[in-house]
């Protein structure tokens, strides 16, 4: 066998290829026009490759070539802002050489060759580097600094540095071995990064979002899962945390989804600030869309390809979240190959190994020591779209039994239009108790207690509900009427947060605290006065009451909110009188 | 001319197998000289060294091992050009109109390629419909796919042959022109598309393929592709603004499962292969707005859903894709309000992007928003009543079950031909909306219920 083989066979995006010598993960150029694809199976002396782009018109015969590189991604400055396809090439590079629409045989390099980074040195001559080390630093954006990293299996002592302008292939360092360094490096996107040691994740992510920071926290480095049906809620939560999370890195991935909703956040991102730096978001993100009408093979490959990139930051010490829309397209990518492949299905015709290649990626989030001694972290929020909306089918199946946060989003609330559709009674973190620290000591003493009655009230509600349901709510004692009010207020004037309002679209910590706090009084303020001998109906005419559904819009919140709280005040202290 | 080749090995169902050829490329076009000279015409699914698999757009009916089979060397292309518009063609592109054959001014591949997601320009331009549920409710944008889900004997061909007389963008009297797909609807359907389209004059705007109920099922295969790649050249090579109807997407997915079992492959759910929502996403990803562009192709399909199930395969995958749905009712329906759209589960994505102050009126999300909060609740509490009666409600339920009729009576119900603006959709959304108590109206802020409630409007009106 030989370096060059040919085309034997060809269905989809599925080529078997003779005569090649190849190694599981190989990348081939398939075709007159060197088409991109990958091995994944060898039997004999043929091999099956999955080919990256569209293979219409492609002819047995045809030859093949084995790069002998597994499938890579380019790490260095000017990842961040990029929009990349499945396998990192940069879509206004093909713009540019194709055209508006995607046609095939264009290879692109998924960093720039011409751009020049200002490199600045942390390291001397004679220093010993080991693998994962920052030898210097880039300014790549106007917030993150780019840490410049020896790639993890390559250690020695620096025989020179440069310092200045370079381009990303050029070489800036070189070890005594004779070893030389760029600020770009290569890494296989289907084997983890290695890192120093895992630890603990013990710090919410942060992200603007009342039920999610509220109810179902997700640590830094933990992982969530976002299974709906369809128009539940699923895309528009995760753009919300890729807008708003309080990480410096941000990769979202559009896995076999919508082409405009891709065009969205390109058109919205750099106009959009970090609440935190006051930066264009853009500046912290890098995109992945492979939608659903490009290659799937392309599309199996975007998960890693993200998931590298990730990494690759983490690496540097940042704290970065990484968000996949969808991974059930992702575990379709799979099936498909997989049925042409001819292999024994598994259930509901995905491979055997969809639970291992899920338990793979998930394991790849963390937070860790990373090999440089700095602390990074990978937060993965994966969405997951069941079939008919039935959370019982295998990919949702698989996703929960390895994520930590399960946030249910449910048809009933997004009919009615009750966003987030998060379903409060289904969802659940076990992040909670970890994290109750962390709360106590940066939002209040009293937020724990507090979060933990609303829960307990929402729970309350719902066996109410079932009451109602046979007798209607009249003729319930009026202290559950008044339960299911509060109830009702902790719903729809905490828990819903419309993304599309200017105000309301992020909710920072302490607004939360102070919304649910005032809440919360209202209710122990009627029942209080309940016990004193008010009637229910009097309580429900409370004008503050009212004023509580809407301050969540205004601008000045804490303003707002004082006035409130003071005519609440009032307010009952005449109900008393009465 | 290329090679033929009698070397058919097995027919099966719409497939044949060939052997000994020289090398076939993937998905080529592939033509078949039965014995009676006429010639079918098919694709390549599968190719090797040993054998290649064709399946035949117009069935296999006919054929034996004797034809002779002629690889083309290229794959599917429709010959296009502006005469394109005002003609009937077949399910595969024939005329059918007794016309001339087109003059192509070019010869495009009718997979089409997807659109460069960063080529695309975010789709905004507010479609004025008509119809309330549709342009207060579920906006419908320029460059938009947003299919009707409909069941067999509900109106879903008015209210499409509705949308396509009404639909315009406001500001610009530029008309849509149509681009209509048949895919096995029966002929009376058909002509009911074909008469109003020449009642309107649509028909000169219009571009019609036809597949109908008794032609072969593989051919449903194309006709949606051929549709849409006349759709993209009128779009972007001539500057208009497209609305493409196709229907129904049901009767195309069936022959996709038959083309699936056809080739013995491992079915998916109920029987659709696993494929299904990357080959629907071929399809329905073809609408949008490309910068540079002045044209767009905008996605109005029929889906008629299996049993009225809405999580149906069918359904569902194309809910995953599409930017929303518009979900006509049986209930609505039998109560004789049309058009019978339930507004509770259709959804418009980019709704958002298409409404406001500079686009439609600054109080429009909000009472949309408002408008679904209080029919959903109007609408539980009737099941409520069914089992405790209604004295057993308070005065808020009652009103909020009031309300519901209202909505049904007064917002979804119209005529067929009755062309609301937005504005009129609106005011009769807060005429409704006043009937509930003020402090109910939870989802609109307080600057625009001074302005448009109408308990506040007659003050401000009486007051300038
Ligand atoms: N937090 C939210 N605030 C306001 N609207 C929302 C919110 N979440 C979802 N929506 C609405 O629901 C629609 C569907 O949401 P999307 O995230 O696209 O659903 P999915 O990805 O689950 O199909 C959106 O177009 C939007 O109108
Ligand atoms: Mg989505």
């Amino acid at each position: 066998m030989k370096n060059k083989g040919e085309i034997y066979r060809i269905s989809g995006p599925v080529v078997i290829i003779s005569g090649l010598n190849t190694k599981m993960y190989d990348v081939v150029k398939v075709g007159k026009e060197g088409l991109m694809g990958e091995v994944i199976g060898i039997e004999g002396e043929k091999s099956t490759v999955q080919v990256y782009e569209e293979t219409s018109g492609l002819r047995p015969g045809e030859p093949v070539e084995n790069t002998g590189m597994s499938l890579s991604v380019e790490l260095g400055p000017g990842l961040l802002e990029s929009i990349y396809d499945g396998i990192q090439r940069p879509l206004p590079v093909l713009k540019d050489t194709m055209g508006d629409f995607i046609k095939r045989g264009v290879s692109a390099n998924g960093l720039s060759r011409e751009k020049e980074w200002d490199f600045v040195p942390t390291v001397k001559k004679g220093d010993k580097v080991n693998g994962g080390d920052i030898i210097g630093t880039v300014q790549e954006t106007e917030n993150i600094q780019h840490r410049i990293l020896v790639p993890p299996n390559v250690s020695g002592t620096v025989d020179e540095i440069k310092k200045g302008k370079y381009k990303v292939d050029e070489v800036i360092c070189t070890l005594s071995s004779g070893t030389e360094l760029m600020m770009m490096q290569k890494w296989p996107v289907r084997k983890p990064r290695p890192v120093s040691k895992k630890l603990m994740p013990n710090t919410p992510l942060i992200t603007g979002q009342r039920i999610l920071d509220g109810l179902f926290p997700v640590a830094k480095g933990g992982t969530a899962a976002i299974p709906g049906p369809f128009g539940s809620g699923k895309t528009v939560t995760q753009q919300q945390l890729a807008k708003w999370s309080d990480t410096e890195i941000v990769v979202y991935i559009g896995c076999g989804e919508r082409g405009n909703e891709m065009a969205d956040v390109l058109s919205e991102f750099p106009e959009l600030e970090d609440p935190k730096t006051g930066r264009p978001l853009m500046e912290r993100t890098v995109l992945i869309a492979n939608t659903s009408n490009m290659p799937v093979a392309a599309r199996e490959a975007s998960v890693y390809t993200g998931i590298t990139i990730a990494e690759y930051y983490r690496d540097m010490g940042y704290d970065v979240s990484l968000m996949a829309d969808s991974t059930s397209r992702w575990a379709e990518a799979m099936r498909e190959i997989s049925s042409r492949l001819e292999e024994m299905p598994g259930e509901e015709g995905y491979p055997a190994y969809l639970a291992a290649r899920l338990s793979e990626f998930y394991e790849r989030s963390g937070k860790v020591k990373a090999l440089c001694g700095k602390e990074g972290s990978i937060t993965v929020i994966g969405a997951v779209s069941p079939p008919g909306g039935d959370f019982s089918e295998p990919v949702t199946q698989n996703t929960l039994r390895i994520v930590k946060v399960f946030w249910a989003l449910d048809a009933k609330l997004a009919q009615r239009r009750h966003f987030p559709a998060i379903n409060w009674l289904n969802s659940y973190s076990l992040y909670s108790k970890a994290l109750e620290d962390w709360y106590k000591e940066n939002v209040s003493p009293e937020w724990v207690k507090l979060r933990n009655d609303a829960m307990e009230l929402l729970q309350k509600e719902a066996e109410l509900q079932e009451i109602v349901q046979l007798v209607g709510s009249d003729a319930l004692p009026e202290d559950q009427q008044l339960t299911l009010e509060i109830a009702r207020m902790i719903r729809e004037y905490f828990l819903q947060q419309n993304a599309y309002h200017e105000v309301d679209t992020f909710c920072a910590m302490d607004k939360q605290f102070k919304l649910l706090k005032a809440i919360t009084a209202w209710g122990d303020k009627a029942q209080t006065a309940l016990e004193g001998g008010a009637s229910v109906e009097d309580i429900m005419k409370s004008k503050t009451k009212d004023d509580l559904a809407k301050v969540k819009f205004e601008k000045d919140f804490d303003a707002a909110l004082g006035v409130i709280l003071k005519n609440m005040e009032e307010e009952f202290a005449k109900l008393r009188g009465k | 001319m290329t090679k033929e080749y009698k070397t058919i090995r097995e027919i099966a169902g719409p497939l044949i197998f060939v052997e000994k050829t020289e090398p076939v490329g993937y998905n080529e076009l592939v033509n078949i000289n039965l014995p009676d000279g006429t010639t079918k015409r098919g694709q390549v699914l599968d190719t090797s060294d040993d054998i290649v698999v064709v399946q035949v757009f117009e069935g296999t009916g006919g054929l034996n091992k004797e034809c002779g089979v002629r690889f083309t060397g290229e794959t599917i292309k429709l010959p296009v050009s502006k005469d394109l518009l005002g003609r009937i063609l077949s399910g595969s592109g024939e005329p059918l109109d007794g016309g001339p054959r087109i003059v192509p001014e070019d010869r495009l591949e009718i997979t089409g390629a997807a659109i460069n997601p960063y080529a695309r320009l975010p789709p905004k331009d507010f479609i004025q419909t008509g119809i309330s549920t549709i342009d207060g409710m579920n906006t419908l944008v320029r460059g938009q796919k947003l299919p009707i889900f409909s069941g067999s004997g509900l109106p879903h061909n008015e209210i499409a042959l509705q949308i396509a007389r009404q639909s315009k963008v406001r500001g610009s009297d530029e008309q849509f022109a149509v681009v209509f797909a048949a895919m096995g609807i029966t002929n009376e359907e058909a002509q009911y598309f074909m008469r109003d389209f020449e009642r309107t004059g649509a028909l000169e705007r219009a571009v019609v393929f036809l597949n109908l109920a008794d032609d072969p099922a593989v051919e449903r295969l194309i006709t949606p592709r051929l549709a849409l790649t006349a759709a993209e050249y009128l779009a972007y090579e001539h500057d208009m603004h497209v609305l493409v109807i196709l229907t129904d997407i049901t009767n195309y997915c069936e022959a996709l499962r038959q083309m699936g079992a056809a080739r013995e492959e491992v079915p998916g759910r109920r029987g659709y292969p696993g494929y299904m929502y990357t080959d629907l996403a071929s399809l329905y990803e073809r609408a949008g707005v490309v910068k540079g562009r002045k044209g767009s192709v905008t996605q109005f399909s029929i889906l008629s859903m299996p049993g009225d199930d809405i999580t149906h395969p069918i359904p569902d995958l194309s809910g995953y894709i599409t930017e929303g749905q518009i979900v006509i009712s049986r209930e609505l329906h039998r109560k004789g309000i049309y058009p019978p759209v339930n507004v509770l589960p259709s959804l418009s994505r980019l709704m958002n992007s298409g409404i406001g102050a500079t686009r439609t009126r600054e109080d429009h999300k909000a009472v949309s928003d408002q408008l679904y909060a209080a029919y959903a609740e109007g609408k539980d509490l009737r099941g409520l009543v069914a089992i405790v009666g209604k004295d057993a409600l308070s005065d808020r339920d009652k009103k909020f079950l009031e309300f519901a009729d209202m909505f049904e009576d007064r917002f979804v119900r119209q005529g067929a031909d009755e062309n609301r603006d937005i504005e009129t959709t609106l005011d009769i959304g807060w005429e409704l909306l006043a009937e509930l108590p003020e402090a109910q109206l939870t989802r609109i802020d307080n600057k625009y219920i001074q302005k448009y409630h109408p308990a506040h409007k007659a003050k401000e009106e009486k007051k300038e």
